[in-house]
């Protein structure tokens, strides 16, 4: 154990101090400088300072933002009820099981077949380390967290018209990449041609960490050699006793690299959204929608579709049906609501906000995207080609393949991510489907990568998003001149009325944009309820 | 133009092979574009591929917590100028698909739409209507 001499003081102790004498601003200096600080807009568990006299909310949607608001706000002292459109919480927060069954727009019913304890999440699927918020609901809330593998050395880069169509593995790649054009960098700067704009003293330390960010040999060249199988993998691993001695692998020329394309997914992975470490509950997204239900069930109404929403100077009014028996238009009150409902089907409401917002509402088109679970008699990605968790990506319709982040090295069934379409035309195209034939096309194009897909494969089920009842599309597709028009009216308290949901976030399609909507919107609305 | 009682049974059908369908070919049969924007030219082939989508291959809409509208005998299709603003800006849950389909595309798929489902719409618009309408 280290031993610790004299008085310690420790950071957290330091900034309470610095906080109390100096006050908030004075703490938040104070973090940067010692390197505390989050980048997060989240400022920790929301503190809803005030007394809203018995004041009521009505929340339409019971997904994260919904939710959210209305685990907070009742804790705050409001009365709080929920509807909610499907008979399940949490929205696009999802999961599907075997014994699921789903009914896409259209009637195209699916039954899902998969074996117990597999699963696939056809919304959301990772948690990026910098979403506080989310992160923090999780550990509030007792879901437990594994993690999701973004980044596999050992999955593939595939481009259809490279490398005779063979998956090439993300290792081999990037090494080869980067060991080639390191190789040019150091040419160059041997040759003299950058003696304008490095010093020589710069030059020699440039030359050193290129040979080992490139793993060149002693004369700077990118060869096959044990350097550099140690990054892009060896033709014979090291073994034991007589067979022992590794042997290297042949690089892909440059050429052939820069012409397939695929140098273009290296860097997706070193993006803030999908840097490591991410996350996944342990047992499916849903457990997310499940662990707020367990604390705001009570106040949701489910089955409940919202027909009209009206609004006048002393509250607000909500029409709704029951999905089970829609005869009858009931009706809710409150004094206050937050709306959470997805813009395709709010711009469809009536709807009594002001003409700004109305305008925002129906300018926001949400993207396409379809989700594609593939079950397999066995975990041959595993098995066969040692692909534990991550994605491989290819330019072939389906994007991406995803292995499961769970239930390694087990035998017998397992689920991939089949396909991942987000935004373009291959996201239409395969939402213009049958559920059956976005199954079928998955395998056929799967097969390309994954040649076992003919023989393993047993059952699929496919989530086209603009085909999903409770949303009519995945999520705000944003575009700058549309956010620099709309955004601020989007999210401005209209009368009795506030929204919130990823739309309403500067974080589109991600849960913390959700749930960071939904904090800011009630910390706004309760300002005012308590200011009047 | 297909009838609500043949449109069930292609969706029993389809009920039926999804879980028996490994080998069959389809994704060879259809088309897919390599890029963001759409390779299909024809109305017929963009309707299939993208429309129906959310309108149903009937062009008959669909209802869940908001609805997809019909566009099967719809009479806002008179003028086709409509359409064509629509596709080209979005509004109201319909995505904007100007800068994924060019103004051949755009008029070929409105005409398609504003001469079947029960449409009978015969001026057509030109992918100069377009053009127009863009800015």
């Amino acid at each position: 154990m280290p031993v610790q001499n004299g008085p310690v003081i420790k950071r957290r102790d330091l900034l309470a101090l610095i906080g109390t004498i100096a006050g908030s601003s004075a703490m938040y200096h104070a973090m940067t400088s010692l390197g505390f600080t989050s980048e997060s807009a989240y400022k920790g568990p929301l503190k809803l300072a005030g007394d809203p006299k018995g004041a009521s909310v009505l929340i339409l949607g019971a997904g994260l933002a919904g939710m959210t608001a209305a685990l907070e706000l009742r804790k705050a002292g409001y009365k709080v009820q929920v509807l909610e459109f499907n008979s399940r919480p949490g929205g696009r927060n999802w999961t599907i099981r075997g014994g699921d069954s789903f009914t896409e727009l259209g009637g195209f019913k699916q039954n899902c077949e998969f074996e117990q304890g597999l699963y696939i999440n056809p919304g959301p699927w990772r948690i990026p380390y910098h979403h506080r918020a989310l992160l923090d609901y999780c550990r509030r809330l007792n879901v437990v967290l594994e993690p999701f593998i973004q980044l596999n050395h050992n999955a593939y880069l595939h481009a259809g018209r490279a490398f005779d169509g063979k998956p090439q593995r993300i290792r081999s790649i990037k090494a080869d990449f980067q060991g080639q054009v390191s190789e040019l960098l150091a040419k160059v700067t041997q040759q003299g041609k950058l003696d304008e704009t490095v010093t020589k003293e710069d030059q020699e330390i440039l030359l050193q960490s290129l040979r080992a960010w490139g793993a060149l040999d002693r004369d700077y060249k990118y060869n096959a050699n044990l350097g550099s199988a140690e990054f892009r993998g060896y033709a014979r691993d090291p073994g034991g006793g007589l067979t022992a001695d590794p042997l290297p692998s042949d690089p892909i020329p440059l050429s052939a690299i820069l012409r397939s394309q695929v140098w273009r997914y290296l860097q997706a992975f070193s993006r803030y959204n999908v840097q490591t470490t991410m996350f996944q509950p342990v047992g499916g997204m849903d457990m997310i929608g499940k662990a707020f239900a367990r604390e705001v069930g009570d106040l949701i109404r489910y089955n409940a579709k919202v027909t009209q929403i009206q609004q006048n100077g002393s509250g607000v009014t909500v029409s709704y049906v029951d999905t089970t028996n829609p005869s009858a238009v009931q009706q809710a009150t409150a004094d206050w609501c937050v709306c959470t409902i997805p813009l395709p089907i709010l711009s469809q409401l009536p709807l009594d906000v002001s003409a700004p917002m109305r305008n925002a509402i129906e300018s926001l088109p949400y993207a396409a995207s379809v989700k594609i679970g593939l079950q397999f008699k066995r975990r041959f990605w595993e098995e066969d080609e040692a692909i534990y968790g991550g994605i491989s990506f290819t330019d072939l319709p389906i994007r991406q393949i995803a292995y499961p982040n769970y239930g390694f090295n087990r035998a017998g069934r397992g689920i991939l991510l089949g396909a991942y379409l987000f935004e373009g035309a291959n996201a239409y195209e395969f939402t213009a489907m049958t559920p059956a034939e976005r199954v079928a096309s998955a395998v056929e194009f799967g097969a390309k990568i994954h040649p076992q897909y003919k023989a393993e494969f047993e059952t699929g089920v496919a989530v086209a998003w603009h085909r999903v009842p409770f949303t009519l599309g995945c999520a705000g597709e944003w575009t700058e001149a549309g956010r620099a028009q709309h955004y601020r009216n989007l999210c401005q308290i209209d009368g009795r009325i506030v929204l919130a949901g990823e739309h309403a976030s500067d974080l589109p399609a991600w849960q913390e944009g959700a749930i960071l909507s939904s904090l800011d919107a009630i910390t706004r609305l309760h300002e005012r309820v308590v200011k009047t | 133009m297909m009838t609500r009682a043949s449109i069930s049974a292609v969706a029993a059908l389809t009920l039926l092979s999804a879980t028996a369908a490994t080998g069959q070919d389809n994704a060879s049969r259809r088309t897919f574009s390599s890029g963001y924007r759409f390779v299909e030219m024809t109305g017929e082939e963009l309707f299939a591929n993208v429309c129906q989508g959310c309108h149903m291959p009937d062009a008959t809409g669909a209802t869940g917590a908001g609805t997809y509208p019909s566009l099967a005998g719809n009479k806002t299709l008179e003028a086709g100028s409509y359409p064509i603003f629509l596709i080209v800006n979005g509004r109201r849950g319909m995505p904007a698909f100007g800068d994924m389909m060019n103004d051949g595309q755009v008029a070929a798929v409105v005409n398609y739409v504003r001469t079947h489902f029960g449409n009978d719409f015969q001026d057509a618009v030109t992918a100069k209507d377009v053009q127009d309408a863009r800015h």
